[in-house]
């Protein structure tokens, strides 16, 4: 193995690795979250914003890094995962532990949340690439791919939006231990700052959680006339 | 007639020996080191500070601890300090006052050139150890802090919270793992010494048993130093952790190695008393606890029986009803008198009635005081984690009621008798440590422990185990074939054998806890000649019952902790019957030893130095002889032999 | 008191292991675990059985000696004690108490309630340690003031008792609590910043090589340590790898 690449084989390399992508997918989730805040406004502007994203070259190229941060999340958290198991191969008769549930759950969450990520992406991205689209005007007359009818179409389905809801409020509970986690792997602790990233990491996973979970709400409220 | 054994002091005036001594020693070259084996039993203070830096030296170490790790040796568990003459406190300290402390202290019945030589070196064995990192407690200036100990009237105790002897254990420990990752030292962990070869009149290397297979095996050395700690659990209840034991000093005595002032054992003034007949241990609270907390029971017998059965608190007695009673025979040192005396004092309460539990065999420990004078922050700070560990014991809570305290067993002064090389009689045989008969006297002084063990592996048998191999670079390996190491280990799996034959009734502990009873109340804090006549006979009924009743589960093959107990006490029984010889013979109270027939009026222990300045160093005898008495007369010259008051 | 005990018995690392349910009567309150232990271990030697093998020497907390999983806790319900601490008045009479080994495939279990924890010792070989011979002119204690605070978090770190509570708790068995007071205690003081690089490096390479599992900053070592060792210890363990693999030419 290369000496650079040392630190990145070791246990604590590995933490590294792992908060680092972490961090950048939760900056992923914000941007994903606004952009979809435009599901709010109208149909045309959506349509826009999606073309947009995926027209843009500066946002085509972040979407590679993006692919790399979530393989990378995911194969790091594949072999952590082995090398745990592999540590701890007997299991108490009685056990009782201290410690959150999210802590001790990432990797069923983080597994569930890699199942909803493939769906999603073959409900949303892929259907929108490669599907049968319908195809709709925008402001200046153009005819743009209609990603807003697809997604109104998906959530129209109780069960897809049941999903959709469940998976959510997993990613929050991964969130919930995986955002301050990630100060503490690099290092990042302190008596006076420590309570602050938590609350900071408590109220972004409570705000992402929440602010997706919005918009299934918002098209079954509106499925049923009540918006 | 007895014989007289010389001690190999160097000539010179007392603050030159030991520079002399390192001076013209004889040394082993560099390359000669690695050809020459020393094995070292016990990983303590002593021993793995020995082991570390014999190996650092480069000599070919091999360490035994019964352990599963060198970390877990019982030096661990002192809680108060470390002495050192370093004078940081200005108070008047030097080498000079460390010297005539200690051997006032230890009631005149050490060597003079061996406490001079502690005193000298105590110094570098701060420095030592802050510079391997030892975490001893700062001052907001950050330099180091002391504080007082019982016995002395100057701050030169240093000390790390209520763990002195964890941390100075864990540098100790930290140095032996160097020397084992550089392969200089070669740990044996879950080991035990079984008995030691003799070849030519030399201690010539071990005999050990792999405690979890069973596997006995031979390892000779050019030389052998026993680290192997005290024998504070032949009292069965002791502050000694469960596995301390006498075996390896034992089986060097009993290959001829002197065994000196055994009767000497210190009673610790303030452990928790007993609280029921399954009691496995006592635990100590560190002496420090004296310097803010006042002893005293109810001056009334009355109150002391209302406090017992629970019918009114403590804090129920009027100060003028409570008896101050270290305040009131020792108003100079008050609550610091040293750890004998207080002791003796609890005793002579409760002896008369007013102890303050069921069994009457409690004093108060009291910060009620301290508390109104410093506030409960500056107490918390100081003994928080004692105050919690009294707490979690007792379920009482020590901040409200004052701590309930009685003496025990803790220490032993006697042990192997060395010369100045820390040799024993026994050539290339070296004991170091609480195991040797060590630099205290008949009374040690509090902290001293650590400073002595440290002083003996550090810096004294560097030299002295070098000046010994000095002589021995031609000799080249020695051969564990010889008939010597063959017979030894035919009489070690013997004595296996037979232990795991033996179809008895009694368990091993059965036994333990009736030794312990026998030497505690007769052989403990006061002794007298009648009571020891008995013990005597006492114990060899017990050795005989013993040897024919014990039970021994399980098989030699795999970890038996039984087997490992049995050959313990079947040491202890034995080394019992020496202590209460050497007590007999010894009429005199001094230190530790108080026998009644001599003490003054006033109940103080009466020495006295016309006969009996001098260290018994007992030879063992055939198995039904009683044991030879050798003297080692202490000559001093350099101190003026005073009555000891602490009043 | 009256209790029943669940004890796991095996008789070498190469027997299957199973628990055994044992009932012990006339428990004082006032008796520590062990002492309890004790008795029960007496009536099977009376009974020509084989007493339970456990390991404990000092019985005070400090040795580290003693490592039971008790009722599904390392050192048993209470906080900030190690077994031999824990007194019988935790319990309440009739109560089931299931006693087992520390869990971890880098603490084999030698028998019952005895592991091996020699790989403690490996970590500390690796590094944990200052590099300073034995030699009677180091130079004056005070000649390096230390700030009393990094005194203290030096001391704090270094309280470990090495028992190995943290690795049994750990989901991930995980040996980063320890190898990280060690490195925390050494790199808070000026002694030892000489080789504060090389010794985190090696110690946690050492700590993988043996096979402990990752941390997944659960927490579970931090509130089950008897001697309360924190969690900022690994957070500097952290800070101070990254620093020297960042730093490091090699």
């Amino acid at each position: 193995m290369s000496k650079n690449t040392i630190i990145f084989s070791s246990s604590l390399g590995k933490k590294f690795v792992m908060s680092l992508t972490g961090l950048f997918l939760c900056s992923f989730l914000i941007v994903h979250l606004g952009g979809n805040i435009a599901l709010f406004t109208s149909k045309d502007t959506f349509n826009e914003y999606t073309k947009f994203m995926t027209s843009n070259p500066l946002i085509r190229f972040m979407e590679i890094i993006l692919v790399l941060g979530f393989l990378t999340h995911i194969v790091d958290a594949i072999l952590l995962y082995i090398r745990n198991k592999n540590a701890s191969n007997t299991k108490y008769i009685f056990d009782k532990k201290k410690s959150s549930i999210s802590s001790r759950s990432m990797a069923l969450t983080g597994s569930f949340i890699l199942f909803f990520l493939i769906v999603h992406l073959r409900s949303f991205w892929y259907e929108y690439k490669f599907g049968e689209v319908i195809y709709s005007e925008d402001s200046n007359g153009n005819q743009i791919k209609d990603m807003y009818h697809i997604v109104t179409s998906s959530f129209e389905s109780p069960m897809y939006s049941l999903f959709y809801v469940s998976a959510v409020i997993l990613l929050g509970i991964h969130l919930n231990h995986g955002f301050q986690s990630a100060f503490l792997s690099l290092g990042l602790r302190h008596k006076k700052y420590t309570p602050f990233i938590s609350l900071i990491g408590k109220l972004f996973s409570f705000s992402i959680t929440l602010g997706f979970i919005s918009f299934p709400i918002y098209f079954c409220l509106k499925n049923f006339n009540l918006w | 007639m007895v014989d007289v054994i010389k001690s190999n002091i160097p000539e010179g005036e007392l603050s030159k020996k030991w520079t002399n001594y390192k001076s013209s020693a004889n040394l082993v070259n560099p390359s000669n080191r690695r050809n020459l084996d020393i094995i070292v039993v016990g990983s303590g203070l002593a021993g793995a500070s020995a082991a570390a830096s014999l190996g650092e030296m480069g000599y070919n170490v091999k360490c035994f601890c019964f352990q599963d790790s060198p970390r877990r040796a019982h030096s661990i568990a002192a809680q108060g300090g470390i002495n050192a003459a370093k004078n940081y406190q200005n108070d008047g300290d030097s080498v000079g006052r460390l010297f005539y402390d200690t051997i006032k202290g230890g009631d005149y019945r050490s060597r003079e050139a061996n406490v001079y030589r502690l005193a000298e070196v105590s110094v570098n064995i701060i420095d030592q150890c802050v510079a391997q990192g030892v975490p001893f407690a700062r001052e907001y200036g950050g330099l180091l802090d002391n504080r007082s100990f019982g016995g002395v009237q100057v701050q030169r105790t240093f000390y790390a919270k209520g763990q002195t002897g964890q941390q100075l254990l864990l540098g100790a420990y930290q140095a032996l793992s160097r020397q084992i990752s550089k392969g200089s030292v070669k740990m044996y962990n879950r080991h035990e010494m079984m008995d030691i070869v003799i070849l030519d009149g030399k201690a010539r290397g071990i005999v050990a048993r792999n405690l979890l297979t069973g596997e006995i095996s031979r390892h000779s050395s050019h030389a052998v130093i026993l680290a192997s700690g005290g024998y504070g659990n032949v009292f069965y209840l002791s502050t000694n952790a469960m596995g301390s034991n006498c075996s390896a000093t034992w089986k060097a005595h009993k290959r001829g190695a002197l065994f000196g002032n055994p009767c000497f054992v210190q009673i610790h003034p303030t452990c928790i008393p007993v609280s029921g007949e399954y009691q496995s241990k006592l635990t100590l609270m560190s002496e420090s606890l004296r310097n803010d907390g006042r002893i005293w029971v109810p001056k009334k017998l009355e109150d002391a029986k209302r406090i017992s059965l629970g019918e009114i608190s403590p804090s129920d007695i009027i100060e003028e009803n409570r008896d101050y009673y270290l305040e009131r025979r020792y108003p100079s040192f008050g609550n610091l008198t040293p750890r004998d005396v207080a002791s003796r004092a609890a005793k002579e309460r409760c002896d008369a009635g007013f102890g303050v539990n069921l069994s009457g065999q409690a004093v108060f420990l009291d910060f009620k005081d301290s508390i109104k004078r410093y506030g409960k922050e500056v107490i918390e700070s100081r003994y928080g984690n004692l105050f919690q560990m009294y707490e979690k014991i007792t379920a009482d809570n020590p901040y409200k009621i004052p701590m309930k305290i009685y003496p025990a067993i803790h220490y032993t002064m006697g042990g192997l008798w060395v010369d100045y090389d820390l040799q024993t009689n026994i050539s290339g045989l070296f004991a170091a440590g609480e195991a040797n008969f060590s630099d205290h006297g008949a009374n040690r002084l509090g902290a001293s422990a650590l400073m002595q063990g440290l002083a003996d592996g550090y810096f004294v048998l560097p030299y002295t185990v070098s000046n010994y191999l000095a002589n021995d670079i031609q000799t080249g390996k020695i051969s564990v074939e010889s008939k010597e190491f063959s017979e030894t280990e035919i009489k070690v799996k013997d004595r296996i054998n037979y232990f795991l034959k033996n179809n008895g009734s009694k368990s091993v502990d059965y036994f333990h806890r009736k030794l312990g009873k026998i030497i505690w109340e007769n052989c403990g804090m006061s002794r007298n000649k009648e009571d020891l006549n008995s013990a005597i006979e006492q114990l060899k009924t017990i050795k005989d019952d013993f040897w024919r009743n014990v039970k021994v589960t399980g098989r030699n093959n795999h970890l038996n902790q039984e087997l490992e107990k049995a050959g313990r006490v079947a040491d202890f029984i034995e080394l019992g019957s020496l202590m209460c010889h050497d007590a007999l013979n010894r009429n005199e109270s001094c230190g530790g030893h108080f026998r009644e027939e001599y003490q003054t009026e006033d109940g103080e222990a009466l020495r006295n130095d016309e006969t009996f300045s001098y260290v018994s160093a007992w030879k063992y005898n055939d198995e039904n002889l009683s044991p030879k008495l050798f003297k080692e007369n202490l000559i001093f010259k350099n101190i003026e032999l005073k009555q000891r008051s602490y009043k | 008191m009256n209790l029943k005990l669940k004890v796991w018995r095996q008789e070498s690392s190469k027997h299957k292991g199973k628990i055994v349910e044992y009932k012990v009567h006339d428990i004082s309150p006032d008796m520590s675990f062990l002492e309890m232990m004790d008795q029960l271990n007496q009536s099977l030697i009376e009974k020509g059985q084989d007493p339970v093998a456990f390991d404990h020497d000092c019985r005070e907390g400090i040795c580290g000696s003693c490592s039971m999983y008790i009722n599904g806790q390392p050192h048993g319900p209470e906080n900030m004690i190690t077994t031999c601490q824990l007194h019988m008045r935790s319990f309440n009479d009739g109560e089931t108490v299931y006693i087992e080994p520390w869990r971890a495939s880098t603490f084999p279990i030698i028998k019952d309630l005895v592991v091996d924890r020699s790989a403690f010792d490996k970590i500390i070989q690796a590094g944990g340690y200052i590099s300073v011979n034995t030699s009677g002119n180091s130079q004056d204690a005070n000649a390096i003031p230390i700030p009393k605070e990094n005194a203290d978090s030096a001391f704090d770190a270094a309280t470990c008792i090495g028992c190995g509570a943290c690795v049994a708790t750990c989901k991930n068995s995980s040996a980063m609590l320890f190898t990280a007071a060690k490195i925390s205690h050494l790199s808070n003081l000026p002694q030892g910043q000489v080789e504060s690089s090389s010794r985190v490096i090696s110690m946690v390479n050492k700590m993988d090589e043996l096979g402990f599992g990752n941390c997944t900053n659960t927490g579970d070592c931090a509130v089950q340590c008897p001697k309360g060792i924190s969690l900022d210890n690994i957070a500097k363990m952290n800070r101070e790898y990254l620093k020297a693999s960042l730093k490091s030419e090699k």
